[in-house]
């Protein structure tokens, strides 16, 4: 409307939901705002002082009047928190099966590995109508990823991985902003998703990626790096076997468990004394300062790769 | 020897509202200082869980002989401010004034024991930031452990001294026979202090120098 | 007590302005009023310069390009708006001025418990904006106010240490005001004067006293932590080094979460004084409101989480904070409805404090409704980062807590000057202020949703209309602004004399002189009635 906007694109399955939620909360405050300020004008006028010497009467003060405008807003804010609640978990869970792309924030861009290799930057191509969960991690300060269309944000944080995801449901390209202060070119670490029909995706696919996949990256660091000397997969390894270590669970010294996710893969990489596996040694050396966080990702998708062993 | 009642201040109404209000002022603060104390304790606490081998490794380093006997000179002190206090409050000068003393003498002891301590760290190359030559694989939680070490003591050393010099300043009053019976609210109120700094070091002493396995 | 009739009696002979004469009568006071005076002088410097800083802001994002000023300039604007308005503005504004001023007249003391803690708290407050205030000329400082690591320990090369330590030692008045007020409220007041017949400002004073006693403390050591990780480069809250960043998150919020809390409920005391007087009847629900400051105070302790939603903290913790967000927003909402039904069958006089009271239950309705929006997690997501969250906290901090210091000014100042402010020009003002407040801030609910994000120097072609728009608010909000200053200040020598008790008010400090005399009372009021008796009780007449 004469180029104004007043509301941004819908292009998510998460969009509807939020904006379900938002139309409420609008709903309600626009009731509350003009009930609040209706009733001051109408008092203000109907009780204006009309005398100097007017004298008002004490009201009578019902408790249940307190308690009803106590409880009546507490009710209406219980529902806004579950509802809010749900929509948050469709938020933080991505489906199994979504489509894997890597994100490294620095001051001040972003950077995008796609599995089969692609590398972008400031500029995501995503598939429309598939779910893409997004790995992120930054190089430097605290930054965050942003994509109004899609009501997805997430901070990206220095040291560790963290996730979102979304599935794209209109065709176009919208605006990736960061959105946590980062310094001098913060409103400048901006970029674009752009989501592709499922045809000229798998063609964009086709016309880039350098290198081969990011397994295969991974893979040939895994041997460069001398991983392969004590993660041989053998029975007396000094290091734990990784075949199908992703989403399995893992024992570690002093009995507790968790879940091989790509944070436990990165830690284990940099600090490996964290977590040592029960029954093995604590000898691993840190690859801190050898590894970019870029090479991480490499050996994060490589160990994804990796089939169960069968047995 | 007479004690005078103390002067009221005007904008109190008598002696007892003055009291009330110096003591329940007192209190407050202390209630701030659990804050403080607190919020440095919290982040000791979540790396505390966060990094325990480099930790323990970290509580290794200090002397825990220092640690200890500094904790019985801390707490002999406290025991000498309450006789201070009962001094005050019975109207004994002499008492009020020598256990004053001697509660100087043991927080200068503490501060010494403790400056000894920091020496030490100073020629083992185990100050982060400024000296610090430890290797190791735990060696950046080591060098944290310790940082916070120096943080947390240094602060309760802050308030020692402060309270060192308020424990002065309340032994001359004494000695000029300012307590009494009739007034000693300050005595009670440094009093109050003291055993609160002295309970931080409590806190401390496990925290730091005992969780070393 | 009975409301005398509105008189011109003369200035009294002697009163707390000309007991004393010089520089250091002021400077070494140990008069609760003088040392009032002494902070509204620094607080109205620093809301000119912090707002000064606002007005650069709002030039810049006229334009989607940054043309004005450099970014990393931009950056130091947003960040030292933040800071002044924050640390130096709202939060000593009520307490340091009118709870100085007052809270002894109110209660029917002298003084305030500790008079010399007083005075040193002003000098605390003058030394950490001094500090600021070089940062200031030396080149600033570009972490944002909420000083977020690792940036502002290992990045920014800015005078990070400096603007610590200002904040550092102006949290230290705070917590010292604070524990005045405390010990005031507790052991002062005059005899009759019990807890439930105390002005409600009486009890917002006491909540945010508590707050400011309890959160500061935590804000000193973070400050310190932050500060030793910078200058000596260890990793406390830097991951490169073994830290964590979200800790640093944690430990600033569990204070500045509390601290909005000591920048609304002192507002909400004064909109409590203002309605009661200017519709001249009771409170609706004195026990409701009373207790709703308190828990507020309680609460706001529980909720800190909800400015982390998208920080990397764990699903749980977001559903608690997400949940005690919404019931720390009931007691606000129960005051709105009291403050409300307070008008009913009122006697309702249109003067300036009353405007403001419009001006606020309106806008800060409208702030705390957008605070369920952010409290909602599924929708946090979205706008949090955004405009939609500096919209927010400037309909509570601008168009709620602002109004109501000034609502209160207008209201005390023949109290504290002897002297009218006039009337015309000051309605005039407040209809300025509330017109520019709203067009420079609704607009921004609107872009903070379309997606442009704080702290943006530069943004998309698309959202130029509606900075625009704000930005024109701003320039109106700022001309609403400037005309109190010159009317009250004119005021202060051709204003009408204003005689003990203009409003025909109820409460003790009206039972006094304007301006009142240096002890306050000339002997200690008796209080045998509660703080609003203004109605006829039901069912007598004439």
């Amino acid at each position: 409307m004469w180029g104004l906007p007043l509301f941004p694109p819908q292009a998510s399955t998460l969009a509807p939901q939020v904006d379900a939620l938002f139309f409420f909360l609008v709903g309600v405050s626009v009731f509350f705002s003009l009930l609040i300020a209706g009733l001051i004008v109408y008092f203000a006028i109907k009780y204006h002082r009309r005398s100097e010497d007017e004298v008002t009467e004490a009201v009578h003060e019902p408790v249940a009047l307190e308690l009803t405008w106590t409880v009546v807003p507490l009710g209406l804010a219980m529902v806004m928190y579950v509802w809010g609640a749900s929509v948050f978990f469709t938020a933080v869970r991505p489906p199994r099966d979504a489509l894997d792309v890597y994100v490294v924030g620095k001051q001040w861009m972003w950077k995008f590995q796609h599995t089969d290799g692609q590398r972008e930057i400031n500029d995501l191509h995503v598939p429309l109508g598939r779910s893409v969960r997004l790995t992120m991690t930054s190089e430097d300060v605290i930054h965050s990823f942003f994509v109004p269309a899609f009501r997805v944000k997430q901070d990206v944080l220095p040291g560790r991985y963290t996730t979102t995801w979304f599935n794209a449901t209109k065709a176009g390209t919208y605006h990736l902003f960061c959105a946590e202060y980062c310094g001098t070119v913060h409103s400048g670490m901006i970029g674009h998703v752009i989501v592709m029909e499922p045809t000229e995706y798998e063609s964009w696919l086709g016309t880039g990626a350098i290198g081969g996949s990011l397994a295969s990256a991974g893979e040939k660091l895994f041997q460069d790096l001398g991983c392969s000397t004590c993660h041989t997969g053998q029975a007396n390894a000094r290091g734990p076997n990784l075949q199908g270590l992703f989403g399995r669970s893992v024992t570690l010294e002093g009995g507790s468990s968790l879940v091989a996710d790509e944070s436990y893969i990165r830690e284990s990489v940099l600090e490996p004394r964290a977590k040592i596996v029960a029954g093995y040694l604590p000898i691993m050396p840190t690859y801190q300062g050898l590894v970019t966080e870029e090479q991480l990702v490499t050996l994060v998708a490589y160990l994804k790769s990796l089939a169960r062993p069968s047995s | 020897m007479a004690d005078h009642a103390a002067a009221v201040a005007h904008q109190f109404d008598d002696a007892e509202q003055q009291r009330e209000a110096a003591t329940l002022g007192m209190w407050i603060f202390l209630a701030t200082e659990v804050m403080l104390f607190g919020g440095m304790l919290t982040a000791y606490t979540v790396y505390r869980f966060l990094y325990a081998r480099g930790f323990a490794e970290g509580s290794r380093q200090l002397d825990l002989w220092l640690g200890s006997i500094n904790t019985v000179v801390l707490i002999t002190s406290s025991l000498t401010m309450a006789i201070g206090v009962h001094g005050a409050q019975v109207g004994r000068r002499r008492l009020l004034v020598t256990s004053l003393l001697l509660t100087i003498l043991l927080g200068v002891t503490f501060l010494s024991i403790k400056g000894v301590e920091y020496a030490h760290k100073f020629e083992e190359g185990l100050v982060p930031g400024v000296d610090f030559t430890y290797t190791g694989p735990e060696a950046p939680h080591v060098a944290l452990f310790i940082l916070l070490y120096f943080m947390l003591t240094g602060v309760h050393a802050l308030h020692m001294v402060i309270g060192i010099g308020a424990v002065s300043v309340v032994a001359y009053l004494g000695w000029r026979g300012r307590f009494g019976p009739a007034y000693h609210t300050p005595v009670e109120l440094v009093g109050l202090y003291w055993h609160f700094v002295d309970i931080v070091w409590i806190f401390l002493l496990p925290l730091l120098y005992l969780l070393r396995h | 007590m009975t409301s005398p009739a509105v008189t011109l009696a003369p200035v009294p002979q002697e009163h707390y302005l000309n007991v004393d004469y010089g520089v250091r009568s002021w400077l070494l006071t140990t008069d609760h009023k003088r040392v009032g005076l002494l902070y509204l002088i620094g607080i109205t410097g620093a809301f000119f310069l912090g707002g000064f800083f606002a007005v650069l802001i709002r030039l810049e994002l006229l334009t989607p390009q940054g043309d004005l000023v450099q970014a990393e300039t931009y950056n130091k604007l947003f960040t030292m708006h933040g800071v002044i308005m924050v640390f130096f503005f709202l939060i000593p504004s009520i307490p340091a001025v009118l709870g100085n001023f007052m809270l002894p007249l109110m209660i029917g003391a002298r003084d305030v418990a500790f008079p010399r803690l007083n005075l040193l708290s002003w000098y605390l407050y003058m030394a950490g904006a001094i500090f600021v205030s070089t940062v200031v000329v030396t080149g600033g400082v570009d972490t944002g106010w909420t000083f977020y690591t690792p940036y502002s320990t290992m990045s920014s090369t800015s005078h990070v240490i400096p603007t610590a330590l200002g904040i550092f030692i102006v949290g230290f008045s705070s917590i010292l005001t604070g524990l005045n007020f405390i010990v005031t409220i507790h052991r002062m007041r005059a005899p009759g004067l019990t807890w439930f017949r105390l002005p409600l400002f009486v009890w917002s004073l006491y909540a945010t006293s508590l707050i400011q006693v309890l959160g500061t403390p935590v804000l000193s050591i973070v400050i310190l932590l932050l500060g030793v990780e910078r200058l000596l480069h260890v990793g406390i809250f830097d991951p490169a080094l073994g830290g964590d960043p979200v800790l640093f998150q944690h430990l600033f919020w569990f204070y500045s979460h509390p601290a909005v809390y000591i920048m609304i409920l002192p507002g909400m005391g004064v909109i409590s004084e203002l309605v009661t007087c200017f519709a001249r009847k009771n409170i609706f629900g004195y026990r409701f409101v009373a207790f709703s400051s308190l828990g507020i105070a309680v609460l706001g302790f529980l909720v800190w989480g909800h400015h982390m939603f998208v920080a990397g903290q764990s699903v749980y913790a977001a559903m608690v904070f997400s949940l005690l967000s919404y019931l720390v927003a009931i007691p606000s909402a129960i005051k709105v409805f009291n403050w409300t039904a307070t008008l009913h069958r009122g006697s309702i006089s249109y003067q300036t404090p009353m405007l403001y009271v419009f001006g606020f239950i309106g806008l800060f309705t409208i702030g705390g409704l957008t605070g369920l929006f952010l409290a909602c997690i599924g929708l946090d997501i979205h706008v949090t980062d955004t405009y939609f969250v500096v919209a927010h906290f400037h309909y509570i901090m601008v168009g709620g807590m602002v109004m109501a210091y000034l609502g209160g000014i207008h209201y005390w100042w023949p109290k504290i000057t002897g002297r009218l402010y006039p009337e015309g020009i000051s309605k005039l003002a407040a209809l300025t202020i509330f017109l520019g407040f709203n067009l420079t801030f609704f607009p921004q609910f609107i872009l903070g949703y379309l997606g442009m994000p704080r702290r943006y120097h530069v943004y998309p072609d698309e959202f130029q209309v509606l900075n625009v728009m704000s930005t024109a608010g701003a320039s109106i909000l700022g001309i609403g602004y400037l005309l109190p200053m010159i009317y009250l200040v004119w005021s202060l020598w051709y204003g009408e004399v204003a005689g003990p008790n203009p409003w025909r008010a109820t409460g003790l400090e009206w039972q006094t002189p304007s301006p009142p005399p240096r002890d306050n009372f000339t002997t200690t009021p008796i209080v045998t009635t509660g703080p609003y008796e203004y109605s006829r009780p039901r069912g007598e007449h004439g």
